[in-house]
Parts: structure tokens; sequence; C-alpha cells
């Protein structure tokens, strides 16, 4: 055991308080890169649901919708059932793979740019600079007393905020109703509890972890950077501190005093300024870093004023880091960029792409799948016929009202009827209409002569009237018992 | 081990004292809000033990402040299930059982009601699928002693049949040939034979023919001399593929010596209109019902005895 100075040392903390970060407002090529990314999803996601498709008469007009009380999902011309659910599934499976092709070839781009938490942390920076100022403003108005000013500030800020965040949860619950109806339905108390609870959620989330939480969201509650960390390797570019090349660092007057003994870094902590998750990427590559690389516009304009090459920070490679330390020049970028891994996981991205393209260009807009009843398996019949009953769901897929020929193959003597007739009306086919973009159950009764085979297997097949093209099958059982006694 | 423990450099950060081939822990500490959330949560949870049941007690749990209980939760669901369907069984009662088809929607809903109502009432004799066994009619078939449609399956749910202490149940009873002494073993045997020539089991042979004239005196009456049998009296169709005590001969010859005497509950002393018309309904839909008759037919009938009643 330790001394009890060592066990009751203040330092040893436990739980650690937050630090504020006010990262400085900056200018420069992936800045401006930030803000059109930023603009672009955003732009996305409040948007999307507003875009109209036309269907026809039977199903919404809205181009992306989910529709979960009719269990559909709309993504402009492709519907999707709830069991043609792999479709989304493989999308998910793509946009995982998505993201390992991204972080093997840039590093940890997508937090950097596009995470929902970026996006919507920059945005509430943007709204706090412009209320309280840069960064040097905001933590004086911090640390200043409650006033008049700094009221009036805060809630200034917050309500902006609080607004922002308002309209992004509106916007989320857009994607599951029509947006115009649903936009009015909210504001005169129709809409349902649900869509109230979710847009309150939301704007609740979206406040907190926009406004106060930020870098805490990137470092203690997402799984994914640490996921990124163990996916990036040697070849994948990510923001460096050239060490090599800034150490020791020195202000410009040392530098000037004693040249030759200082690294390019002057220590102007601009760097650490800027950074939104209030990092020092001087100190290595660190899990708290998005790569965001506003430290390298930031750095950059300190090199050309003091007139130093730019790069001090840039995006390398940790390879490219090792060969500029032996003197050697850099990998092309290229060369980065397109080697095994990521044409790898390129090629299978593409490969579940295409399936899925193909799938959905080859899939028939009409379905059957039929249950052979077990309970009992088999009825016989007065006249010495052996029914057996079947629970088929027709799948109509199509926008409009069809009907439908079910039909069997090869079952010797057999005829059909459902239990919307009888068998006084029974034949070898059935014709049933199914409404529009919905499923038709029926129970289908099938008897045959009670002298064949125990089991036989045949197949149901539904065509559509109105387009003998579209034909499905099920393949399907009879049976009959084993002796007439 | 706090000896152990020490300053990485770097980080600036001081590590726990656990080290594996070299690699170090830091002893990065959690954030404060990560605290409070912590704290949040064991409030809640008090809370939580103190308003809701929680507490494991002998017999029970903790009854909690807000009376709360999974039980309680149900028997409301159960109620306000019971009020949604009131509308639907008053609808049944009211509507003629031979006009329910007429309307698909009702008719629907009978058929649903009368699924779980058979999975409580019926599966013990009829089997879960309604399928019996011997001696307990297949429902699912379309032979019916004592008629198929809505009205007379109806009919067999609220009498019964065979209930010795009511006089509307259905009814019939066939001699013990054998017990009661009617008939010889060897007479017994030619009718068994007969029977099974007209089941279609047996080719003719002279036993048969012994049999016919025996059938002729002694079960025509009932089954008729064709042995088609006759509804009206329950007696059943001797003809058709289908037999509800076996027409092998063992079974036959058990039958004709010893009679058999099936009973089944009059349900309409044990459960309401509604339900028994949801039961017709069902096992109606199993695939085996008679045909439904004519929708304007019945309007007719109506109309007519309207016109008697007021002439
Ligand atoms: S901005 Fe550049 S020069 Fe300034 S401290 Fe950071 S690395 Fe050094
Ligand atoms: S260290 Fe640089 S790249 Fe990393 S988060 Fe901070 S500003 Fe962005």
């Amino acid at each position: 055991m330790g001394s009890p100075e060592e066990i009751l040392d203040p330092e040893l903390k436990l739980y650690e308080s937050r630090k504020s970060v006010f990262p400085k407002a900056v200018n420069g090529p992936f800045r401006r890169l930030k803000w059109v990314i930023m603009a672009i999803t955003l732009a996305i996601y409040y948007v999307t649901p507003w875009i109209r498709w036309d269907r026809g008469p039977y199903a919404p007009d809205q181009a992306v919708l989910v529709d979960l009380a009719n269990r559909r999902f709309y993504m402009f011309g492709i519907e999707i059932w709830p069991h043609e659910f792999y479709y989304v599934a493989g999308m998910l499976v793509m946009a995982g793979i998505g993201l390992f092709l991204v972080t093997s070839a840039v590093g940890r781009a997508w937090c950097g740019y596009s995470c929902p938490q970026t996006v919507w942390t920059d945005l509430f920076q943007h709204v706090e600079r412009a209320i309280d100022g840069d960064r040097n403003a905001q933590f004086k108005l911090q640390d200043a007393p409650w006033g008049p000013k700094k009221i009036g500030k805060r809630l200034a800020k917050w309500s902006v905020w609080l607004f922002i965040a308002f309209w992004t949860g509106g916007a989320w619950i857009m994607y599951f109703a029509d947006a115009p109806t649903l936009v009015v339905d909210f504001w005169t108390g129709e809409a349902a509890f649900v869509a109230y609870a979710t847009v309150g959620v939301l704007t609740l989330t979206t406040f907190i972890f926009g406004g106060f939480m930020r870098e805490q969201v990137c470092i203690y509650m997402c799984p994914w950077p640490r996921i990124q960390t163990a996916m990036m390797d040697e070849k994948s570019l990510t923001v460096t501190y050239k060490d090599w090349r800034g150490e020791p660092r020195g202000s410009v007057k040392k530098a000037e005093a004693q040249p030759g003994s200082f690294g390019d870094c002057i220590d102007c902590n601009q760097c650490v300024a800027v950074c939104p998750t209030g990092i020092d990427i001087r100190e290595g590559p660190q899990i708290g870093c998005i790569t965001c690389a506003l430290c390298i516009d930031a750095c950059d304009s300190v090199m050309e004023k003091i007139n130093r090459p730019r790069g001090l920070i840039d995006y390398a490679t940790l390879e490219d880091a090792d060969l500029e330390k032996a003197g050697k020049a850099h990998n092309p970028v290229l060369k980065t960029l397109f080697r095994p891994r990521t044409i790898l996981y390129f090629s299978i991205w593409g490969a579940i792409g295409l399936a899925m393209l193909f799938a959905v260009g080859n899939r028939t807009r009409i379905d059957i799948s039929a249950n052979h009843d077990r309970n009992p398996v088999y009825v016989q019949l007065a006249d010495g016929h052996v029914r057996n009953s079947y629970t088929i769901n027709l799948r109509n897929m199509e926008n409009r009202p069809r009907d439908m020929i079910i039909g069997m193959t090869e079952l010797k003597g057999a005829v059909m009827w459902s239990n919307a007739g009888s068998r006084d009306g029974a034949g070898k086919t059935l014709v049933t209409s199914v409404p529009a973009d919905s499923v038709s159950r029926l129970r289908l009764y099938i008897a045959a002569p009670g002298d064949g085979p125990v089991r036989e297997d045949f197949a149901l097949t539904v065509t559509a009237a109105d387009d003998a093209e579209a034909n499905d099958m099920d393949e399907i059982f009879f049976e009959r018992p084993e002796t007439g006694e | 081990m706090s000896e152990n423990k020490r300053v990485d450099k770097p980080t600036g950060t001081e590590t726990v004292g656990h080290e594996w081939d070299g690699i170090e822990e830091l002893d990065t500490p959690m954030p404060r809000w990560w605290l409070w959330t912590l704290y949040a949560t064991i409030i809640w949870g008090i809370g939580y033990v103190i308003l809701y049941p929680a507490i494991p007690m002998i017999n029970s749990a903790s009854e909690g402040l807000l009376g709360w209980s999974s039980r309680g939760e149900y028997a409301q669901a159960v109620s306000a299930r019971e009020r949604e369907l009131d509308p639907i069984r008053q609808a049944l009662v009211s509507t003629d059982i031979r006009k329910l088809h007429g309307s698909p929607e009702l008719m629907q809903q009978a058929v649903e009601g009368g699924r779980s109502a058979f999975k409580v009432h019926c599966v013990q004799c009829h089997g879960s699928g309604a399928a019996g066994s011997k001696g307990y009619p297949n429902l699912n078939d379309d032979d019916w002693l004592w008629g198929g449609d809505l009205e007379a399956i109806e009919y067999t749910l609220i009498h019964g049949i065979r209930n010795p202490d009511h006089d509307q149940t259905r009814f019939s009873q066939m001699p013990a040939f054998g017990r009661d002494g009617i008939l010889q073993s060897g007479e017994i045997q030619d009718l068994v034979s007969h029977v099974r020539v007209l089941a279609g089991r047996e080719k003719q042979s002279a036993a048969a023919t012994r049999g016919a004239v025996l059938f002729e005196a002694n079960c025509a009456i009932c089954h008729g001399s064709d042995g088609t049998g006759d509804r009206t009296q329950g007696a059943p169709n001797l003809t058709d593929a289908i037999s509800l005590y076996g027409l092998d001969r063992a079974s036959l010859t058990d039958t004709i010596s010893n009679s058999r005497y099936g009973v089944m509950p009059r349900w309409g002393q044990r459960l309401d209109p509604a339900t028994i018309r949801m039961l017709a309904a069902y096992v109606h839909s199993l695939g085996g019902g008679e045909k439904l008759p004519a929708l304007e037919e019945i309007a007719d009938q109506r109309d007519e005895s309207d016109g008697d009643g007021q002439s």
C-alpha cells in the first residue's frame, strides 16, 4: 500500500469535469470544404422529405418515405416490402463497408466532415461565435458574473440552439409520414403522440449533444473512434504534426537569435485554439482527433505569415512520416488511395451494390406463398376424395389492383376452391382480385382422388391476369391417408 | 497496488499499475457528467423501487406506491377489449344466422371469435384442428350427421347431442343388437358384411346377401333401404367414405352389437348466444360447411312470413 499522502492525493481524481472548448474561427481550404459539406448534408437532411414522387393514386407521393404503419419503405422508384427487408440490410452492410473503405483510404474523414454530431456541433459553434464573439470573448463571458448582458447573450444563444434543434427533430419525423400533411397536423395538435414525443426527444438530444456535450460525445459516447483506430494502418491518411520538422519549438524571436537550434513550430498554439475537440495535435495521433484538418488551416496561415513552408501539420500516412524522416519523397497520393486493401473493400462494396441493383431490377411484383395446414394434414371427404388445405398469401406489390390467377402443377384430378367459394364452384384454377399494394390471405382447399401416393409434391402458381409474364410459384405438397381403412 | 503507479510522461496521466507485455493502462478519469448520469440512474432506480412492485417477498412483491401491477394492467386491457367487442357481439346476435354470410366482415369477425372460443371449449373432444378422432366427429369434413349448414350447427351447439335432461336435444339411439339379444352373432357378421358392401369395402358375398335381408328388417327404418342415412334422426350415411367409428369388421361388429352413444354438452346453457354463433361460424368455415342459402331466398321467406303475420 502507498503512504497516506499518496492515497489522499488531492490531484488524484476519479472523475473529471469537462473543460470548456471554445474553438477559434479559422479560414482555409479545409474550412471551406467543411462549409460545403455542411451545406450539402444539412440540405439533404432537411429537404429530402419534401421531394415528391408520383406513384399513382394508390401509393403515397413522397420520394423518400418510411411508412411504418403500412410497413413499406419508399425510395424514389423503389418500393420495399417487409419481406424484402434484405435490401435495407444490404444497404446497411454497404454503409458499413463504405465506412471501412473511407477509413482505410482517408482515415476518419467521416468523423471530421459528415458525421451528424460534427455537422451540428459545427453549426452550433457558429451560432455561439456570432452571439458571444470569438474564442477569447467566449472565455471572458464564461468567467464573467451573471448580469443582464450575460443572461441576454445566453438566452439568445440557447434560443437559437433550441430553434435549430427543434427543426432538426421536426425534419426527422417528416420521413415517416406525408410531410405537408404532417406539418399541418403537427401544428393543429392532430399528429400522433409519437410524433410529438420524437420531436421532443430529438430536440432535447440535439440541444444537449450539439450545445453542451460536443466533443464528449466523440470521445466518450461514440464507439466508432475506437473501431476506426483499430482499422487504420500505416497507409491511412491522418492529420499529422511533423514533430521532426517542428521540434524543438521556439518563438520567432528565439529562432532568429539562435538560428538552426529550433524547429518550425513557434509554439503559437493556434492549432490548439481552433481544434473543435480541444486537443493538441502536437502530442501525436489521439482518439480525440476527428481529422477535421482545421489545425492544418490554422498552422498553414501561421507558416505563411512567418515565411516558412506550409504543411507543418498535414494529412500524412504513418509511412509518409517515416519516409519524410528518412529524407525521402512521399508515396504518391494515388498509391495511397488505391492499394490492395481499399480495392478489396471497394470490390466488396461494389459487388453488393451491383447484386442489389440486379435483384431490384429483376424482382417480380406478384408473389404467392403457401402454408400447408398441418392440423389436420388431410381431410377425408364423403365421396372418397381427400382434401388438403393451405393458407396462402398473395402479394400484389404494384400500385394498382390486379386480378391474379392461382393454378397448380400436375396434381391428378385435383380441383381447388377457396374459403370465398365452395366445392361446387371448384376448378383447376382460381381467379381472385388483390387490392393495390397489399396482401390477400385466403384459405385454399384442394381436393383430389383418394387413391394417389401418400405424399405428392406440386407447386402453386400465381399469374397476373393482365401480365402473363409475372409468374411465381411456391413448392408445396399434398398428402393422403396411408390406406383406405 | 499504488506503489506500482507512475505517471505516464506523454499524457501526464497516472497509470493504474497493470502491465501486459509492456503495455500499461492509463488511469484516465471519467468525465463528471458521466458521474452525474450514474447518480441520476441510482436516484431513478430508488424512485422506481418505491413506485412500482420491486422487492420480492415470500408470496408476492412489494406493492409500490402507484398501485400498479401487471395483473391489473392485464385485466384492464381485457375489459377494454371486451368493451370493444360488445358492438360486434350485439350485431351478431341480432343478425339472422342464415344471413350472416351476407355481411362478410361480421362473418369474418365471428370466425375469428369462434376460433378462440373453440380453443377453449371444444378442443378437448374435437382436437385443436377440429379433426376429431374415432367417435368424435371430424368437423373439417363434409359428412354431417345432423346437418352442416350454419343453422343446423348452431342448433347442435345450443342443444347438444343426447343430453338426457333436455327435451330439445338432438337425440337418436341405435339398439344394441348383440347385447340386447336381438340378433345372433352369426347374423351380426352377415350384417357387417352387408354394411361393408354398402360402403364399397367388400365384394358382394352370400353372407352379405343374408345381411341385406336383416338390414331391411332391422336397420332400414333409420338408415334407409339403400343405407344413405337420415339426418332428421342423425342416422349416418353408410355408403360414403367416412365413418365415425370405423368400417373395419371389428369396429362394425362392436357398433352393431353394443350400439354407440356419443354425447355432446348443450352449450346454450353455458355460453352466451354471441359466442355460440361465433363457434357455429368457425366450425362452418373449416371447409366442410354445407351450402349457404342464397340471400334473396331468405329475404323472400321473410317477406312472406311478414305478410302472413299481417293478414
Ligand atoms: S499552429 Fe503550427 S506553429 Fe503554431 S503551435 Fe501549432 S504547430 Fe506550432
Ligand atoms: S487536432 Fe486538428 S484535425 Fe484533429 S480534431 Fe483538432 S483541429 Fe481537427
